[in-house]
């Protein structure tokens, strides 16, 4: 063993190998809607400790996950922000069949960190007594999509145009109100629900009954025996009862 | 043609965007370039590394801390609150801001060095011939470091459409304010209208390397006529 060079492919080897037999441990990959964030992380961590797989998680937007998975993006579930992504996979026959199901339905919030009068919810907007209000891209985000909903059905989505900005996603739409360049925004209620609770802003939660719920869908991508289990996890009772205390309703 | 009215608005704003950026990264760039290229000043390399910055940062954190330093709460607001003004996040003066920022290195190194290589020496022969000194640099210095200019607006130019992370931070999608070509692209991508993110991303690819070509045939006409 004096061959260096031999010593470095052995190694090589070694490490590949390795590397290999660590996937046979079970690990997965989740790619994840960016608003399911922090459940996504307790659900993981839930799973790794009673499992001892791993599940290795893959933020970004639907759109962008669907686009990549489409092309062969090596992932073995999609949690995505809709329903409409995940059933273009099932039926372009990339998702493994009739493995669709809604794992949470997300609840829009009309938010603001310090202004007490949007608890008022539509009264406030029609007040117009602020410069902007966020939303994300009704053409993009399914939050973006209720919110229009909202404010269509109210008769103010075509006088509010000059005050609207909007976030490629709800996480965007969230950031410009936190960072106080809108002073009110439409967001998810999963982003705010702690801060409503320690009283560190104000929310109105939007009625169901104003908006199409936003039934958020996974799928899943891989025969890997590890992902059927974590979606067995996801849709068992305790699971649910998790993702409900993150501000979603579950089926 | 398969562009839509908001595709041609965004492509009209991205090279209003472009254009007033490069202008004023030009009439700033010139002396802070000069300064750089003449002084012998030990901290140097301070400003020069602050400078240089957008070329190594994610364009993500400048817009990050733009959208944090725009804000009410940011200095930057409340200097355009006291003076009357709104704050600048989600406008175009909010995104020139930016791209002036975003920019600046693209604009500011090509000049730096062509004023490196016009050297003391054709300075100095001016001088003895008593041209004032800014005499001297409109006379001597700029038209020797002409290349040097068309590299720096053109780079500047091109880098500002290219724009992506900074607009995507400060810009909020206004259609006419803010929405540039690069985020319609994204949202095309991210709506799956693939088609019309086909037609603008192609134009924006042929655009872009047309107006790079051309600096570099003109450029090499020049570096000829100057043997």
């Amino acid at each position: 063993m004096n061959n260096p060079r031999l010593l470095i492919l052995i190694s090589l080897l070694l490490v590949v190998v390795m590397g290999a037999s660590k996937a046979n441990s079970g690990e997965i990959r989740v790619a994840v809607a960016s608003n399911f964030n922090e459940a996504i992380r307790a659900l993981a961590t839930g799973f790794e400790d009673k499992t001892g797989h791993r599940v290795v998680v893959i933020f970004g937007s639907t759109g962008k996950h669907y686009a990549q998975i489409k092309h062969g993006a090596p992932y073995d579930i999609f949690l995505a922000a809709d329903k409409v992504r995940p059933k273009l996979l099932d039926e372009e026959g990339v998702a493994i069949p009739s493995s669709r199901f809604t794992y949470a339905i997300g609840q829009l919030v009309l938010w603001s960190p310090n202004n007490k009068s949007v608890v008022g919810g539509l009264a406030a907007i029609k007040q117009k007594s602020y410069r902007y209000l966020a939303l994300a891209n009704p053409k993009l985000a399914p939050y973006g999509e209720a919110a229009r909903e909202v404010l269509q059905a109210n008769g103010l989505w075509e006088e509010l145009q000059g005050k609207m900005v909007k976030g490629e996603n709800v996480g965007q739409a969230y950031q410009f109100v936190q960072s106080g360049n809108a002073e009110l925004g439409f967001v998810a209620y999963s982003q705010v629900k702690i801060k409503i609770e320690a009283k560190k802003g104000f929310g109105w939660l939007v009625p169901q009954s104003l908006y199409t719920p936003i039934e958020q869908q996974a799928v899943l991508l891989s025969d890997n025996p590890v992902a059927h289990q974590f979606i067995s996890f996801i849709r068992s009772q305790e699971s649910k009862m998790l993702i409900e205390s993150f501000g979603y309703r579950t089926l | 043609m398969m562009l839509s009215d908001s595709d041609i608005t965004a492509l009209f704003l991205t090279f209003k965007l472009a254009a007033i950026t490069t202008c004023i990264l030009l009439i700033v760039g010139t002396p802070a370039a000069w300064w750089l290229a003449t002084t012998r000043c030990r901290f140097k390399f301070i400003i020069e590394g602050l400078i240089a910055l957008p070329l190594v940062l994610p364009p993500t954190v400048l817009g990050f801390y733009l959208l944090i330093t725009l804000g009410p709460n940011g200095p930057f607001g409340k200097l355009s609150e006291w003076l009357g003004g709104a704050s600048l996040a989600f406008t175009f003066t909010g995104l020139v801001i930016g791209s002036v920022f975003y920019s600046m290195p693209f604009v500011i190194q090509p000049l730096q060095n062509a004023f490196v290589a016009v050297g003391r020496r054709p300075m100095e022969v001016a001088a003895t011939l008593r041209a004032s000194p800014f005499d001297r640099f409109c006379t001597v210095a700029l038209p020797l470091a002409k290349h040097g200019f068309l590299t720096a607006a053109v780079l500047g130019f091109a880098h500002t459409i290219g724009e992506f992370g900074v607009v995507l931070m400060i810009g909020g999608n206004i259609p006419g304010e803010t929405q540039v070509l690069s985020i319609a692209i994204y949202d095309h991508v991210e709506a799956l209208e693939y088609t019309q993110a086909h037609w603008l991303s192609g134009g924006l690819l042929l655009l872009s390397f047309l107006m790079l070509m051309a600096v570099y045939a003109f450029n090499g006409r020049l570096n000829w006529g100057r043997s």
